[in-house]
């Protein structure tokens, strides 16, 4: 065989090689779909779409219902972003404009280490160190002064234990801040420098070029980051199992105990003997499957717009 | 920080009416307000950084000796160390590496090289962010149907298979975003000297994206080493030496979740100190990717 | 870089395969896996079986249920539960099943003040704080069982396991014996639909949510409320007498039990007869395929059972479980012996 003829055949050969690899990531997430669909057919015989509104889970009965699972998987996500994405605006503004090179390299480092503890640590971490000091420090005082409120007053009632929803949300909005703050900086980078300078000479102080030139700059990869970052903490299992309470109960309370869909399957699914217990279980992570897909699709429009933007 | 400079100027502006002043004034406290939350909540990213490790260091390093990389994990009440589990964990997580990072580098060089603008890419991206998310817990009852039940056992190889789905879609976004920074002169002037496709990869794209892939690849192990959920239908675990990829194979993650959640003090400690050792390893790891880019950046700068 | 990146991975590769090559020729391995509850015992009696045969026997808790599931898919050769499986459903799987060993389920409470055994409580009070209807520790009910004892008007929170486990399904299985009221509305499960309280995950979980909150009540496993410094409750047992949980109590209790006559060992220890019987004790079990292709390995399997039951007793009661006693264990190897069998038929013990 002469060189000539070698060339194109193995270029084309790894052009193919590289296909197949991608559609075998294709192949990969289907097959785990139909996996996950397969499972989920049992309970849905059963009990149809009732199983995604009902608030009972109970074992015994092998009845299930999704609704408290699915609801305290929604509210440790949004508390973990209200905390989450104001403390990562904060740390990207003062990588980006604040901090001097030599301050910021390190703390950027430090903040990017957080991304890479292992979950099962941030769980043994919130459980044996957080929870009791989050449980005598902070939610005594939450139960003395808040729940006596009225109207307000039900959405912290709970023992002072330190653990339910409100740790979990805390500890996912530990693990998601360098997510999003990894993503805002890189955008805030973007920024062409003359637009900041313009600002500055106008007079603006450096909050309002940051409100008011920065962020609108940034919109659409800032609201990519966020979602991004909802993703992950929508599907983080080991490190909220530990600090939830794991309770399939619908509270009025975000201090309570709670399950989410991830730690519900992680509690439960060793357990499971009955096959609808598996099934329901398997629906479960189905429904976060589908939740999961929804928050990527709205994050990608926002960052294609951005793209549109970049490329104006 | 280049634009550091104006400010001063601003500060020194001349302010007339008392009004003005005010308003000023207002904005200045605004201003000076959010400057200093984000000061604060860069510390509390640092403390929270400094808090967890403080904690590992504490409780885990008690239990740090050389037993612990010499010895089996113990029933309680006996000596022991972690070794079977130190060995069993870098077996699996080498293997999920050869497996995955091959793979997601390939498809991260389809995306970014082959079909940058196919449309059949932009559902692979997609469907692999979907993967990047997914809950590991789910991967792992995958792959125990997939693989466990029809071998009729669990085994290091399983345990493998799921750390290497896991790894996959980290290469592929990190691999793709890498080699998408590589400027497109470079490939078209090696494309101008005739070279074909295949070596333009080799040896212009994947060169010039060299460090950023190995961030990559050092990214997803960092990721797989510390997954505890999809090991425990997979390699399950063993209390003995286990360097057999065919039978139960002991890993760190499971051992410190068992460890962690029973009442011994001495399994404690050990769990402790397994977690000190992941979490020291996964932060070099971290340190190290980190510099590789920093090294890539000089170079370029 | 590149290649340098890549060496390191063949290097790896290698490394890895003559690793897996070396360990291929290595000694007999048996493998189970179920129960968190024994898991700590059956840890110690490997260690000491493979110093003495070199024989590995590798058991790994993942919880009862999936002790079971496994066992049924035949991924391990033994499975361990804390909940026996009927006749029916030991037939159906075609399933032998033996109790393994004892322990007991503690009921402990955090009240300031309050040291352990201080606390005497009835099944049916026990039964009525979990179903919330005592809802004060000054409640007549508990009043009455603790003459001289002053306690706090303090609310009770309860606390229970949210994952499922053997000891939820002893505890409700107890509490069902008890309270007709339980047993029709809640009912008996590894995990059960709780009406208050707040879940822990695992004993631990449990363990550290009594220790933090006041005025709490959990139940876990004896080693938990030792080696945790918990203060355990006395309870009133089927003959109305007050015992405290030690290892004698068990005994007591697994003593009174009548494994001759419980078909494919389905007895359940709680609430026997008995003036020094602790009400919640438990056995865990040990689950094997009737029919097994490889006799050689079952054998390895029954083998270390055998080498436990009788040198097994003095690791057992160091952490705090209780062995079974003899004639249980006589019992148990005649049931080896006549349906555990090859699967061309031959007997294997």
């Amino acid at each position: 065989m002469s060189v000539k003829q070698f060339r194109p055949a193995f270029d084309r050969g790894f052009h193919n090689l590289t296909f197949g690899l991608a559609m075998f990531v294709l192949v990969l997430l289907v097959a785990i779909l139909a996996f996950l669909v397969v499972g989920s057919i049992p309970v849905l015989k059963n009990q149809g779409l009732g199983f995604f509104i009902s608030a009972e889970w109970n074992p015994v009965t092998d009845v299930y219902g999704a609704l408290p699972a699915i609801i305290q998987t929604l509210i440790t996500a949004v508390i973990a972003l209200l905390i989450g994405v104001p403390v990562s605006f904060g740390i990207a503004i003062f990588l980006t404009e604040l901090a001097p090179a030599w301050i910021a390299r390190p703390v950027g480092v430090a903040i990017e280490m957080l991304a890479a503890i292992p979950s099962i640590i941030y769980g043994m971490w919130g459980l044996f160190v957080f929870a009791p000091t989050f449980g005598t420090v902070i939610q005594r005082w939450v139960m003395a002064n808040l729940a006596p409120l009225p109207v307000i007053g039900p959405l912290f009632a709970s023992p002072p234990m330190g653990i339910g929803i409100f740790t979990a949300s805390i500890i996912l909005a530990i693990m998601i801040v360098p997510f999003i703050t990894a993503m805002m900086r890189d955008v805030f980078t973007t920024v062409p420098a003359v637009l900041k300078e313009s600002a500055y000479g106008l007079g603006c102080t450096r909050w309002e070029v940051v409100y008011r030139i920065v962020l609108p700059y940034c919109r659409a990869g800032t609201v990519g980051a966020v979602m991004l970052g909802l993703g992950r903490a929508l599907g983080e299992t080991m490190a909220v199992t530990f600090v939830i309470g794991n309770s399939h109960r619908l509270t009025a309370s975000i201090m309570g105990p709670g399950a989410t869909i991830s730690s519900s399957i992680a509690n439960e699914f060793v357990e499971a003997d009955s096959k609808l217990h598996t099934s329901a279980l398997v629906t479960l992570g189905l429904t976060l499957f589908v939740i999961t897909f929804i928050v990527l699709a709205v994050a990608r429009l926002f960052l294609l717009r951005l793209k549109k933007q970049a490329g104006h | 920080m280049s634009v550091q400079a104006p400010v001063k100027q601003t500060t020194e502006r001349q302010v007339s009416t008392p009004y003005q002043r005010r308003m000023y004034m207002r904005r200045r406290i605004v201003s000076m307000f959010h400057m200093t939350m984000a000061h604060l909540v860069t510390l509390l990213g640092v403390a929270m950084l400094a808090w967890i490790l403080w904690s590992l260091f504490g409780e885990g390093f008690s239990a740090i000796s050389v037993k612990l990389f010499t010895e089996m994990t113990p029933p309680p009440g006996s000596d022991g160390g972690l070794l079977n589990a130190i060995v069993g964990s870098l077996m699996m997580v080498g293997i999920a590496t050869i497996l995955g990072i091959p793979v997601g580098l390939f498809v991260g060089t389809y995306l970014a090289e082959y079909g940058r603008y196919s449309k059949i890419s932009s559902v692979v991206r997609f469907i692999n962010d979907i993967l990047l998310s997914a809950p590991s817990i789910l991967i792992g009852l995958f792959v125990y149907e997939l693989v466990v039940v029809p071998m009729g056992h669990f085994s290091g190889y399983a345990g493998a298979i799921a750390l290497a789905v896991i790894a996959l879609p980290v290469v592929v976004r990190t691999s793709e975003d890498m080699l998408l920074l590589v400027p497109d002169s470079l490939r078209e002037a090696a494309a101008a000297l005739g070279i074909p496709r295949w070596r333009i990869i080799m040896q212009v794209s994947y060169r010039a994206a060299g460090p950023g892939l190995m961030t990559g690849a050092l990214l997803a192990v960092a990721r797989i080493s510390g997954e505890t959920a999809p090991l425990l239908f997979t390699s399950l675990n063993n209390q003995f030496w286990s360097a057999n990829l065919n039978k139960p194979m002991a890993n760190l993650p499971v051992v410190i979740f068992n460890f962690a959640m029973s009442p011994y003090d001495d399994w404690r400690s050990l769990a402790w100190a397994g977690a000190l050792l992941i979490t020291l390893a996964v932060l070099g790891l971290t340190i190290a990717a980190r510099t590789l880019l920093a090294a890539k950046s000089r170079m370029k700068g | 870089m590149l290649t340098t990146f890549k060496k390191s991975i063949l290097g790896g590769a290698a490394l890895l395969m003559a690793a897996g090559v070396f360990a291929s020729a290595q000694a007999t391995e048996i493998s189970g896996a179920g129960a968190t509850f024994p898991y700590p015992v059956y840890a110690k009696w490997a260690e000491a079986y493979e110093a003495k045969t070199g024989v590995k026997m590798n058991y790994q808790s993942i919880g009862s249920g999936g002790g079971i599931k496994q066992i049924k898919a035949s991924t391990v050769d033994f499975g361990a539960s804390d909940a026996p499986l009927t006749k029916e459903e030991l037939d159906e799987a075609g399933l032998v099943q033996w109790p393994m060993i004892m322990g007991g389920v503690v009921p402990v409470v955090n009240i300031k003040g309050i040291k352990g055994g201080d606390v005497k409580l009835s099944g049916q009070v026990l039964a009525d704080i979990y179903l919330g209807k005592i809802t004060k520790w000054d409640d007549k009910a508990i009043a009455d069982l603790n003459p001289d004892l002053k306690l706090p008007s303090e609310a009770i929170s309860v606390v229970e396991r949210s994952d499922g486990s053997g000891t939820t399904f002893n505890f409700t299985n107890y509490l069902a014996a008890v309270s007709p009221e339980w047993k029709d509305s809640i009912g008996v499960n590894k995990s059960v639909q709780w009406p208050v309280g707040v879940g822990g995950k695992g004993n631990e979980g449990v363990a550290s949510y009594t220790k933090q909150i006041d005025g709490s009540i959990g139940y876990v496993e004896y080693a938990y409320a030792l080696q945790n410094d918990l203060a355990y409750t006395q309870m009133q047992n089927k003959d109305g007498e007050f015992v405290s949980p030690t290892a004698g109590s068990f005994a007591a209790a697994a003593a009174n039990a009548d494994w001759a006559n419980a078909p494919g060992y389905y007895l359940i220890l709680g609430n026997q007869p008995g003036a020094k019987s602790w009400p919640i004790t438990a056995a865990s079990f040990i689950l094997v395929h009737k029919s097994q292709d490889n006799a050689e390995t079952a054998k390895e399997v029954l083998k270390f059972f055998d080498w436990s039951f009788k040198n097994g007793s003095d690791i057992a009661d160091k952490l705090d479980y209780v062995a079974m006693p003899e004639n249980v264990v006589d019992m148990v190897e005649k049931t080896w012996t006549a349906d555990v069998k090859g699967s061309d038929g031959k007997k294997i013990w």
